[in-house]
């Protein structure tokens, strides 16, 4: 069920129709979905099901080969302000001689030519950032010796420190124990929250999301299916999205994603958290 | 050691060691010390070009660095970066081959071009010298906050409008300016030399990326005031020296950095020094 | 007597009739084999620098077994193992940090051979000692050396033969590999010894230009060509030895095309050739790729 595209002062992100192929073979096909300011938006899919391509074409990254993008009411470009981006794999060298404020400062002006100028204000913007991540306990180390969720942390407050109107996360959860998970999702959501940023949050499961998901972006085979969550994650719809049958179960407040047989490039069942581990 | 004719000499090498400080601190932050070896190296056949049409040796230099860092910025595209240097150091060096066949007869400078002849520096060398190697610094601090940020996070670089390609290419120049600065008075050896071990030593004492780039400047000072000092005194070949303290102060730095993380439990997990 | 360099031979006439000549082509042909077999996982494992800084560093190990009266290719040899063992040690994974330490071993390593053709210089003059370290090889090798080189260039193949597997798995998936037991550290010291000698043996018989020449561009012409290691490493050495002959021949022939009756060196034609070849199979290639995707069908 996909929303119909409404142009209203608060919409960030319009994506209209949007197909896109990449040597020969097309990742998505007639995507569409919004999103308003401020909203927390899961976009949930399998690995291949076209995430990061998604986030390309909206980063200006990527042109599209049929459909449109609207930021803030704008035809999308390159280097759109408006837009935070924290990148999947982060891995910094521990070698690197830049320290974690260092490198949320480049978040400000880094695009900038010239020389970062240490004025008390860039200062206490920094400050404040990390003060918002929790990063204020490792300010002052190298970034390449923190933990994945440290550097993680990191690249947030380097996003969201030029105020954008738009927050893109690049599944990160992956590779993180439930209790990390759920750290990061509220931070997110929290940061988000205070900055009225819009969040679109990538996920191969919405169960650590469902707390603070406003509404679902769920992709499969390049295909989405967008609403609310009530709407979109039932037996009916996203059967129709994947293209064969599949179940929806609900488990007190977690949901349980089954596919009704085992094939290759699917999305597998996807496993629930166990009741009373929130 | 102090005489008028080594004031040159201690000049000339000071101007190039900060140079050579600065630009290397991005160099090894890059990863790109086959790019220090291969742009003098490959500049060198320039020089045996420029000789043996009769033109300048900085012409020679200055042209083949600049050929080599398009080269190894246009390979670089499609191949990755180590292939694309390699082959391009190859065709520089398989011309300079081509251009020594040719003649038996060479301007004496060129020889001394690989190895290094700080001692053999005139006074009127200073000045475009100190030019150039001031272009080099003013385009490092120009460069100074997207080369950082691309060199840190390429891919968020990407997506704020810093292409990478260009910075590379834009590196690339700076560091065939160097070559050419540098090559006519330390040689190709010691300008690699100095573009690599101060910078590598230095990043294992501070995580502030300037205190890096300070400190870098101050290694390569002591590496090649030393080697002179040493050279003159022995009269070995300071090639040696610069590469041999060169060595040596990065096995220090090595050594601190296994020591940190040893002996530090909390190291990159809580805030040690401002 | 195998020239110092093939760079340098003066081609005469009656050339495939010439001992020399087919000494050179032999062992050009030997130093192109191995480097191909070798080259394709320099390359695949992003070592392209050490194996170029090996040719350099070699020399100081080479000088200074001359200095002692040794055979310059031991000393090479020892030189190359030493250096392959200490940027091993260093044990830096992250390919930046192993290029700097790479970079400052043969920093190191060309001090040294500073050093030690400083005091060598009794045989060779110091200039043109020092052009030939960076263009050709300063060494000469006696011809009953042949079968030493290729018995050494034979165990660098086998090195690599035996690690074969491993070694793809371990250049393409580390992490994969390290799940899988192989021991990465093993695998990784062995192949910078067998890279070590296929350097040492190519850079002292050919020159150093052509032992990084032959060993990247023909191994990364062919991964251009095919993904499958074993169909690279065949074409790399195809092409490696295709390119050493057809230079030779246009050295040769080279030596008509001026009055003067100079010729243009070996390295030249050989290094073009390589690099002209890798410019055109990357054009085929890219043009090949962009076809696939405009002639694509638009989707349903």
């Amino acid at each position: 069920m996909a929303d119909t595209a409404q142009s209203s002062s608060s919409e960030i992100l319009a994506v209209a129709n949007v197909s896109v192929s990449l040597s020969g073979r097309e990742i998505l096909r007639d995507v569409s979905f919004r999103c308003d300011a401020g909203e927390f938006i899961g976009l949930i899919g399998s690995n291949g099901a076209g995430k990061t391509t998604l986030f390309r074409v909206i980063m200006g990254l990527i042109a599209p080969t049929s459909g449109t993008i609207r930021v803030a009411g704008k035809a999308r470009s390159r280097r759109n302000p408006l837009i935070g981006y924290v990148p999947q794999k982060i891995g910094l060298d521990p070698d690197m001689p830049i320290r974690a404020r260092d490198l949320v400062g480049l978040g400000i002006d880094g695009h900038r030519f010239g020389m970062p100028r240490p004025t008390a204000k860039r200062n206490a913007l920094i400050d404040a950032m990390l003060d918002a991540v929790d990063a204020t306990s490792f300010a002052n180390a190298r970034v390449g010796n923190l933990s994945g969720g440290e550097q993680q942390r990191i690249m947030i407050a380097h996003a969201l420190i030029s105020r954008p109107s738009l927050l893109l996360l690049d599944e990160p959860l992956a590779n993180l124990d439930i209790r990390s998970e759920q750290e990061v999702v509220s931070l997110v959501a929290r940061v988000a929250k205070v900055q009225h940023v819009a969040v679109l949050f990538a996920a191969h499961g919405m169960n650590p999301l469902l707390p603070v998901m406003d509404r679902v972006v769920y992709i499969a085979g390049g295909r989405v299916a967008s609403g609310n969550t009530e709407d979109v994650v039932t037996t009916e719809s996203l059967s129709r999205l994947y293209g064969r049958h599949i179940d929806v179960i609900r488990v007190h407040d977690r949901v349980l994603v089954v596919a009704g047989r085992e094939d290759e490039g699917l999305h597998h069942a996807e496993l629930a958290a166990p009741p009373g581990s929130a | 050691m102090f005489s008028q004719f080594m004031i040159n000499a201690w000049e000339a090498s000071t101007i190039v060691a900060v140079v050579a400080g600065i630009v290397g601190f991005f160099t090894v932050l890059r990863g790109s010390s086959f790019a220090a070896h291969a742009l003098p190296n490959g500049a060198f056949a320039g020089a045996a070009g420029a000789s043996l049409i009769g033109a300048s040796t900085i012409l020679g230099l200055g042209v083949f660095s600049l050929l080599g860092a398009v080269g190894i910025a246009i390979l670089g595209r499609r191949a990755r970066r180590d292939v694309a240097t390699a082959l391009t150091i190859v065709v520089m060096l398989g011309l300079g081959s081509l251009f020594l066949s040719m003649s038996t007869e060479y301007a004496p400078e060129i020889y001394s071009l690989l190895f290094g002849e700080v001692l053999g520096v005139s006074s009127n060398e200073l000045l475009p010298t100190a030019v150039i190697g001031m272009i080099c610094i003013a385009a490092i601090i120009v460069l100074y906050r997207p080369l950082l940020l691309t060199s840190v996070v390429p891919d968020v670089a990407e997506t704020r409008g810093i292409k990478g390609h260009w910075m590379e290419f834009a590196f690339l120049l700076v560091v065939a300016l160097v070559t050419t600065m540098a090559v006519p008075v330390v040689g190709t050896l010691l300008i690699f030399s100095l573009l690599v071990s101060p910078a590598a030593a230095a990043r294992s004492f501070t995580n502030r990326p300037l205190a890096a780039m300070g400190l870098s400047v101050v290694l390569a000072l002591v590496t090649v005031w030393s080697a002179i000092a040493l050279s003159y005194t022995s009269n070995l070949p300071i090639g040696f020296f610069v590469g041999t303290i060169g060595a040596v102060t990065y096995a220090i730095g090595r050594g601190w950095t296994v020591r940190r993380r040893l002996t530090w439990p909390a190291f990159g997990g809580a805030s040690l020094r401002p | 007597m195998i020239p110092a360099s093939i760079g340098s031979a003066i081609i005469e006439p009656g050339f495939f009739s010439s001992a020399p000549v087919q000494v050179a082509l032999v062992v050009g042909a030997v130093a192109a084999v191995v480097s191909g077999v070798v080259g394709v996982f320099t390359v695949a494992r992003g070592q392209s620098f050490a194996g170029h800084s090996l040719a350099d560093v070699g020399t100081a190990g080479g000088s200074a077994a001359f200095l002692l009266g040794i055979s310059p290719l031991f000393g090479f040899v020892a030189m190359n193992l030493i250096a392959a063992g200490v940027m091993e040690l260093i044990g830096i994974r992250r390919r930046r940090g192993r290029d700097i330490a790479t970079g400052v071993v043969l920093g190191a390593a060309l001090g040294l051979a500073a050093l030690f053709l400083y005091f060598d210089t009794t045989s060779t003059s110091t200039t043109g000692a020092t052009i030939n370290v960076l263009f050709g090889s300063i060494f000469t090798l006696p011809s009953s050396m042949v079968p030493v080189i290729v018995a050494l260039s034979a165990l660098a193949i086998a090195i690599t033969l035996f690690l074969y597997r491993p070694l793809i798995l371990s250049s393409l998936s580390p992490d994969l590999a390290a799940a899988r037991g192989i021991p990465l550290r093993f695998v990784g010291v062995g192949f910078l010894a067998a890279l070590a000698l296929a350097v040492s043996l190519s850079a002292i018989t050919i020159g150093a230009i052509l032992s990084t020449a032959l060993l990247i561009g023909p191994a990364a012409t062919a991964l251009r060509l095919t993904k499958r290691t074993g169909f690279a490493v065949a074409a790399a050495a195809v092409i490696g030895v295709g390119a050493t002959w057809l230079g030779v021949v246009l050295a040769y022939d080279s030596y008509y095309w001026t009055p003067s009756h100079r010729g243009w060196p070996v390295s030249f034609f050989v290094v073009t050739v390589v690099f002209v070849l890798y410019l055109v199979v990357n054009l085929v290639a890219t043009r090949r790729a962009s076809g696939r995707r405009t002639s694509a069908p638009e989707a349903r």
